[in-house]
């Protein structure tokens, strides 16, 4: 683990800075159940403005469902996710809070942007289509500027000479990268990245977490890697929440919680996965 | 009974007459079926249960009574039922009556398209927040209709040779001119055997065109769909 050490220099806001601000994203008691399991049992969570959190845990922990909910993709059973001043699915109508429609969704999930494990390319466009149709049709964006910025975008993940290639022509890693830049040119606040290297080959992570690294290091944005990349979170986290069995267990920055945490269910779940990552 | 070729001839230009209207009604019909496909398909869709149930089940039945009862039904008793007392005539009796009845074929078709749309494209439009309507228009729909296209082109045959039901109730197609002619001559076998041989003489090349146009979409979209799923499996 000592290699990540150095690099964590990285990291350019101090940490106090960031305290101070207003979250962009709270999660007040969010519980989540699929049918009679649940899988989230009161999660409180805060993200700073441009703050790179990662979740780890062991899988069914619930990492996946917390980014999917604060994306629209699943709605809490119970609880609140607060996007700025918004509650994200509530809204007050004569002093109750309803469940939030459509047209409210789609104000709030403005700011926030998601790369998927499976990359979810549009497999009918090109690679410049797919990073263009989101400024245009969202955004109203005009086509010149949709394509300059795209271009840029897929030019700055290393894909500029494949502008007119179809997804089911790039390798894992290159769709991964497309869908970043696709996410990227949405200019969102947070950045939802779900285990985006677990569905690659294992020579074509690197140039993906290589692109995240870069990401990162812009700044501006929060990110919230959920990762099984041990080594890479701790490269790159401001802070690392340890889920497990649908609760946080220990959360704190990477050196707290990868190596000073003495949370029995954590080093238990670090040693299993350094021993079968064999280092 | 011999066959007599003088009577082929002369048979021949006289049924030939009914071909426009049989066209004709098959493309109208046709247009029917595959634009009220969509509205069985959308109604079906609305998260409401009772919708749901009520629209499923309105399908079900149409589907399950036989296109000539409809066809009955609807250019004989429609006239007389209270309140809706609507008399159309022949042709647009037959464009309602088997439209109608193709059309919850199509919806299947087309729902079958949509659902083999895997779940990440919506995902991936909801996270670029598109509108609803922008997530069917343009990624949805452009994927879901092309596979589905040579199965819309065997409805189209099928269509066709569904048409001939309409000279029950009196549509001037190929095989109601046949029958007159047949009635004026006391001959139906060489009239009837021109009918015949129009249907086939249309209906076997369109079905060699949709079968190439089958396995050209099959190669197209194959080479798409198994470089997602072999990705997808590794995990």
């Amino acid at each position: 683990m000592s290699v990540t050490k150095e690099v964590s220099k990285i990291k350019q806001t101090p940490q106090s800075d960031k305290i101070k601000q207003k979250p962009i994203v709270m999660y007040e008691d969010v519980h989540k159940s699929f049918g009679d399991v649940e899988v989230l049992k009161g999660i409180n969570l805060q993200i700073k403005p441009g703050e790179k959190l990662a979740l780890i845990g062991p899988s069914g922990s619930g990492k996946t469902t917390i980014i999917r909910m604060l994306m629209t993709l699943e709605e809490p059973t119970e609880g609140n996710i607060i996007v700025g001043d918004n509650n994200l699915w509530k809204v007050k109508k004569d002093g109750e809070f309803k469940r939030a429609n459509e047209k409210h969704l789609r104000k709030v999930r403005g700011e926030i942007g998601m790369v998927f494990q499976h990359f979810n390319l549009f497999p009918h466009m090109t690679i410049l289509q797919n990073c263009m149709t989101g400024p245009v049709q969202v955004k109203k964006e005009s086509k010149a500027s949709a394509r300059e910025r795209s271009i840029q975008m897929l030019e700055k993940v290393g894909l500029g000479d494949k502008l007119d290639n179809y997804p089911n022509q790039l390798s894992g890693g290159q769709k991964q990268r497309v869908a970043m830049a696709r996410a990227l040119v949405m200019r969102p606040r947070i950045m939802l990245f779900d285990e985006v290297t677990s569905a690659l080959d294992p020579e074509l992570v690197g140039e993906v977490l290589e692109v995240i690294r870069d990401i990162a290091q812009d700044g501006e944005m929060a990110m919230v890697l959920v990762t099984h990349e041990m080594d890479f979170a701790q490269e790159i986290a401001d802070r690392i929440v340890f889920l497990e069995d649908g609760v946080i267990a220990e959360e704190g920055t990477p050196t707290e919680v990868l190596e000073q945490s003495t949370n029995e269910r954590l080093q238990s779940f670090l040693h299993r996965f350094r021993s079968s990552n064999g280092n | 009974m011999n066959w007599k070729w003088d009577m082929f001839f002369d048979a021949f230009p006289f049924v030939l007459q009914g071909l426009g209207i049989t066209v004709a009604l098959t493309i109208a019909c046709y247009i029917f079926a595959v634009v009220f496909g969509f509205v069985w398909t959308f109604l079906k869709r609305i998260p409401i249960k009772s919708v749901h149930w009520l629209v499923s089940w309105v399908m079900e039945f149409i589907r399950s009574t036989p296109p000539l009862v409809q066809l009955f039904f609807i250019y004989y008793a429609l006239p007389m039922v209270p309140v809706i007392e609507i008399s159309l005539n022949a042709f647009l009796s037959a464009v309602l009556g088997l439209g109608l009845h193709y059309s919850t074929y199509i919806a299947e078709v087309y729902r079958s398209g949509i659902e083999s749309i895997p779940k990440g494209q919506w995902e991936a439009s909801t996270a670029l927040n598109f509108t609803r309507r922008q997530k069917w228009t343009k990624i949805i729909l452009p994927q879901a209709i092309p596979p589905t296209i040579p199965m819309l082109g065997n409805y189209f045959i099928i269509m066709f040779k569904e048409v001939p039901l309409a000279s029950t109730i009196g549509v001037t197609g190929i095989l109601h001119m046949a029958n007159t002619y047949g009635s004026h001559h006391f001959r139906y076998l060489e009239a009837l055997t021109i009918v015949a041989i129009i249907f086939l003489v249309l209906s076997y090349p369109a079905a060699i065109l949709v079968r190439k146009l089958e396995e050209k979409m099959n190669r197209r979209f194959d080479k798409n769909e198994l470089l997602e799923e072999n990705k997808g499996a590794v995990s």
